[in-house]
């Protein structure tokens, strides 16, 4: 089944699904993309359904947190933690949001982000 | 097994994709979902986040007993603007009590629009009050609905006691062009900041 339409999201009681643990391992901006490549996926296969769902979900297309969530229709506490699990567990690439310290490298990313805009 | 695409050196650590937000503000009803929708290349989708009633965020509903639980969501869009390069444009909640999930959103942003309906000048008191408490640099945008033109740009600057550095401009949500322009105008100002304050010396930390 497509992911995407997995209806359960919905009805299953929320953190049932990291067994009680509502930190994640790491912090993991709303921004923040995440990719999987085909090994990944198939190895996510034993890590559980939920987690096996969004690395299908980011598999080929790097999606951000807030794509996930909204994706598999989990509430975005969860999808924080389970995105984080399987980053722990290299099943899942974790990329970087924008820098936030350092004038060059802040300045960089503006101007990229000010001539794409301009492109469109 | 499926080894297609495998990749030892690159597969387990970042391939360095960067991600950025701008954050499209603003009372109920004043567009920021148009707003978003008009140049993101997805549908504006949307991700729920748990709170209490009180529009506390919390991480466990099973730990506050009693306490009633709701849902607050909110929005947003994508423009991939290169192979390592995604702009992400997050709308906040309409209902301002949700400071929690505002503070989550701006987290790490580039800069904020902050959309203005004249016809209910008023809504525009809460949002305009949260950013002018933040670091973020932020722009105010009026959005142009019917009956909206009564007023000058400088008009409503003065009503809302907007200070002189901040940018205002006129902007038509539903327009892409104008939306861009909007967008153009949040990191501009953002670059004129950050430039002013490394002048200065100052750190100069975000969100
Ligand atoms: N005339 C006009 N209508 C608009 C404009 N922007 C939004 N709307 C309409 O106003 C209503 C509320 O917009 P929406 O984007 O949902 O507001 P949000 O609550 O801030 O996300 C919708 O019916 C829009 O079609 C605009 O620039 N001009
Ligand atoms: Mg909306």
């Amino acid at each position: 089944m497509d992911p995407r339409r997995d209806p359960r999201g919905a009805l299953v009681r929320p953190y049932a699904v990291t067994r009680g643990r509502t930190e994640p391992s790491r912090d993991i901006a709303l921004e923040a993309v995440l990719s999987s490549n085909a090994t990944q996926v198939a190895e996510s296969r034993f890590a559980g359904h939920d987690k096996y769902r969004i690395a299908t979900v980011c598999e080929g297309r790097a999606q951000s947190l807030a794509e996930i969530a909204a994706y598999t229709r989990m509430p975005l506490g969860v999808a924080r933690v389970l995105i984080a699990d399987l980053v722990a567990d290299g099943l899942l690439t974790l990329h970087t949001a924008a820098p936030a310290e350092g004038f060059e490298e802040r300045m960089e990313i503006l101007g990229r982000v000010l001539s794409g805009l301009r492109r469109l | 097994m499926d080894f297609a695409g495998y990749d030892p050196a690159g597969s387990r650590q970042s391939r360095g994709i960067v991600s950025a937000k701008i954050v499209v503000a603003g009372g109920f009803g004043v567009g920021k979902t148009t707003l978003v929708g008009a140049i993101s290349e997805i549908t504006p989708l949307t991700t729920e986040a748990l709170m209490t009633a009180a529009g506390v965020g919390i991480d466990d509903p099973s730990k506050v007993p009693g306490k009633e639980t709701t849902t607050v969501a909110m929005d947003f869009g994508r423009i991939t603007m290169a192979q390592d390069l995604i702009l992400y444009l997050f709308g906040t909640p309409g209902q301002t009590r949700f400071w929690f999930m505002w503070d989550e959103i701006i987290r790490g942003a580039v800069g904020a629009a902050v959309l203005v309906d004249t016809r209910r000048i008023t809504d525009a008191f809460a949002p305009l009050d949260y950013f002018e408490n933040r670091k973020l640099p932020y722009v105010v945008a009026l959005n142009r609905f019917d009956g909206s033109d009564l007023y000058e740009p400088e008009e409503v600057r003065e009503a809302l006691a907007i200070s002189a550095d901040v940018p205002l401009v006129m902007c038509d949500a539903r327009d892409r062009e104008s939306v861009k322009q909007v967008l153009v105008t949040v990191v501009e100002h953002a670059m004129i900041r950050l430039q002013a304050e490394h002048g200065r010396g100052f750190p100069t930390p975000v969100g």
